[in-house]
């Protein structure tokens, strides 16, 4: 590609450095500026968690009583969702997609810069109910009438409708973006289907954000006009409907869910590949599967509603069931893709093999609850906080630690250290699994969820201390994660441009990127463009036969569907 | 959509490649009328279920005045008309016709301050609040928030008529005056359904 030199060329005025980072409006610092946020809201709502598994340890009220524990459920719910799964996926997806797309910054820069700084105010808005008489204590879901002034006076539930309001603004104006960005802003050769599947996840996350979450700005605003104006819209006494609230929860609630899972999949459908040193088994059954989900996530929200006894269970549950035919042929890309490869078992390599494992539980229990008899039984109990752990935490926020691992080195130019992160991923992970397997057991025994306290004579006590120490051990886990980054920045290893010899765009140039991005851009024939520059088509071959291809046919020769 | 000159040559100074087809600033522009076109269907999903589920007849409580169906049709015309004179500047513009373009627009500027200034005093006369029951709650939720957007629409009017003003447009560059064009056409086609479904589907 041709680069022009400007003569004279132009020079930056000085400036402080945190003027720098306040005022940026750079996708990379708007996503290193995501990232870091998101994990200071994952410790503040992880502390909650501590607080939550320790009452719950044996029975008996120890150390706070229900309606701080209340307060301590919601505040872990909303926060680790709404501020820390998906803002820190967002600033992975910030910084990496224009590089994916080997753009020089989002479409809307000044934009980016708005999305992230509505965050902070945000989330510092429903935490700051703490400071003016209780936050929130609803649940993460907020059902009516609970949520209604009658019975949750305060101005936290106010606080919580507002700073959720806020933070659903930035994701909108956050989809807006990556949508014109994907669209407008690829470069030259870059075609829809050679994007990296981690945009194509992307694409398909902002799309269910830009047109869910309006949908809950609108709940939040129904129930808003509920709680100070008089309104009536969840009121049943005035001819309200409490049921109207959960239906409009979940329109926007189970979408939300993918949105959550997709981009934490695209991330691990980057690294399987790069670390069995083959490209992605049936790229286009992937993005296929992708747009599948995206589609049926639209009917399938009732599901949660099932004990309402308002819905049509057969419709629903069928939907719900159906998803798992798309989950499914991924779980095949990602088993056919390490399949006869060549394995690195790096640390973020773990964490991609911890996302597939641990949410393949979490969706076999996600089809268990779309059986309407096993929901009836199990619902509101901890069969269902075990089921959304699953996903959530062992599917996201596993994809979000292989994210830090894999994209550490571009963002500051140095390698994580790999012991202290395989340390990190092994307390990780069993700490997870004996945190949250054992829930599945207190749910089916009738351990509900969101209860403070328990009898001593239900025989839940030997399942939840077991969870209680689980929990702790991944607080425990974090500590070599926070002395690895610290490590890292004092003397780590340094990393180059390609350290993992990957397959996408963001390898190609410096670590970290210049502000431009690129100086210059490889032909791009393939979704692994890097890739072909540093090995050649001869060598890219991981079978024999492959060989015997075509090599001018590298679109369509990487999966075999042809 | 045609392709739009001035678009197309601002969108290659700034990001060198893939600046064909709509400017992006309209796409953008587009994906946000998406999402509000989401944001008003949660609240007519509130409105018709509040119809479906409440006991009762469907309509303004007891004691209060009926819906003043002539008002809000004369306001409805008022809008739709509003929509052809923007897109009247619209054309002009694009023609290079900057003088047309103030006109047009202080036009429709005019017509959406008339029509808010109508929607206020119907306020002011039904004689009931959004406090009294689930009728009132939708009517001044939904009515409310598409007046809201129709002032957002007016702010966006008025920046349009001060750059028009400056003269900061041309035929080649004016990527502002479409988005709010669309913006404008979208707040109407939005009337038309709560008019229809209010005041007319009863």
């Amino acid at each position: 590609m041709a680069t022009t030199t400007l003569e004279p060329r132009t020079v930056a005025y000085r400036r402080s450095w945190v003027l720098d980072w306040l005022t940026t409006v750079d996708h990379k610092k708007i996503g290193v500026l995501y990232i870091v946020n998101s994990f200071m809201f994952f410790f503040a709502a992880g502390i909650l968690a501590l607080v939550i598994r320790s009452e719950l340890a044996v029975p008996g009220l120890q150390f706070v009583d229900e309606s701080t524990y209340n307060q301590a459920f919601t505040m872990h719910g909303t926060i680790m969702l709404f501020l820390f799964i998906i803002p820190a996926l967002s600033g992975f997806a910030n910084y990496i997609v224009p590089l994916m797309l080997g753009a020089p910054d989002m479409a809307f820069p000044r934009i980016n810069a708005l999305s992230f700084w509505l965050l902070p105010l945000g989330g510092g808005l429903i935490f700051s109910g703490y400071l003016f008489g209780g936050a929130a204590a609803e649940g993460w879901t907020g059902y009516a009438p609970l949520t209604s002034s009658q019975y949750s006076e305060g101005v936290g539930t106010d606080l919580w409708i507002i700073g959720l309001t806020l933070v659903g603004v930035a994701s909108i104006l956050g989809a807006v973006n990556f949508i014109a960005t994907i669209f407008k802003m690829r470069a030259p050769g870059m075609t829809l289907f050679r994007m990296p599947i981690f945009v194509w996840t992307v694409l398909v996350t902002a799309v269910l954000i830009l047109l869910a979450t309006p949908v809950l700005a609108a709940g939040l605003i129904a129930l808003f006009i509920d709680r100070n104006y008089g309104g009536s819209f969840f009121d049943p006494s005035v001819g309200g409907n409490p049921v109207l609230w959960q239906h409009i929860f979940w329109f926007f609630g189970h979408p939300e869910v993918y949105i959550v899972i997709l981009p934490a999949m695209g991330v691990v459908s980057e690294i399987l590949p790069v670390f069995s040193r083959k490209p992605l088994f049936g790229y286009k059954a992937f993005v296929f599967a992708t747009i599948a989900i995206g589609l049926l996530s639209w009917s399938v929200w009732a599901h949660h509603m099932f004990t309402t006894g308002s819905v049509f269970l057969p419709f629903f549950s069928f939907m719900t069931a159906l998803i798992a035919i798309p989950t499914g042929i991924k779980m095949f890309n990602w088993l056919a893709t390490l399949w006869r490869g060549k394995l690195m078992l790096t640390t973020p390599m773990l964490f991609a093999l911890g996302f597939i494992s641990m949410f393949l539980i979490g969706g076999i229990s996600g089809v268990m609850l779309a059986s309407p008899p096993i929901d009836f039984h199990l619902q509101d109990t901890y069969f269902v906080v075990a089921h959304l752990h699953y996903v959530f935490f062992g599917g996201s926020v596993f994809g979000v630690f292989a994210a830090t691992y894999y994209w550490f080195p571009k963002m500051t130019g140095r390698k994580l250290n790999e012991p202290l992160g395989k340390v990190h991923f092994w307390i990780h992970f069993i700490g997870f699994n004996l945190a949250f397997f054992p829930m599945h057991q207190l749910g089916l025994s009738g351990m509900p969820r969101r209860v403070a306290d328990y009898s001593p004579d239900a025989g839940w006590t030997i399942l939840n201390v077991a969870s209680t120490i689980g929990a702790f051990m991944i607080a425990v886990s974090v500590i070599p994660l926070l002395i690895n980054v610290v490590a890292t920045f004092i003397n780590g290893e340094p990393a180059g441009n390609d350290p993992w010899e990957g397959n996408t765009l963001e390898w190609a140039t410096t670590s970290p990127p210049p502000p431009y991005n690129f100086d210059s851009l490889p032909p791009i024939h393939s979704e692994r463009p890097l890739f072909f520059l540093t090995h050649g088509h001869g060598h890219a071959a991981a079978r024999p036969e492959d060989l015997e291809e075509d090599p001018g046919d590298d679109v369509e020769r990487r999966d075999g569907l042809v | 959509m045609q392709a739009h000159p001035a678009g197309e040559h601002a969108a290659q100074v700034a990001i060198a490649h893939g600046g064909s087809g709509m400017p992006t600033a309209l796409v953008g522009m587009l994906l946000f009328i998406a999402s509000e076109v989401m944001f008003f269907a949660g609240l007519f999903a509130t409105y018709f279920n509040a119809r479906a589920t409440s006991p009762g007849e469907w309509g303004p409580p007891a004691g209060a005045h009926e819906l003043d169906l002539p008002l809000a049709a004369v306001l409805t015309a008022i809008l739709v008309a509003s929509s052809f004179t923007m897109q009247f500047g619209v054309w002009a513009i694009r023609r290079g016709d900057i003088g047309k373009l103030r006109l047009w627009t202080a036009i429709t500027l005019g017509l959406g301050v008339l029509f808010l200034s109508g929607q206020l005093y119907d306020y002011s006369v039904l004689g009931f609040g959004i406090g009294d029951g689930v009728f009132g709650t939708v009517f001044y939720t939904l009515t409310g928030f598409h007046g809201a957007h129709v002032f957002g629409g007016a702010v966006g009017l008025t920046i349009v008529l001060a750059r028009a003003w400056r003269g900061q447009f041309s035929a080649r560059n004016h990527v502002a005056v479409e988005a709010v064009s669309m913006y404008w056409h979208f707040v109407d086609v939005v009337w038309i359904g709560v008019f229809s479904v209010i005041y007319l589907l009863r």
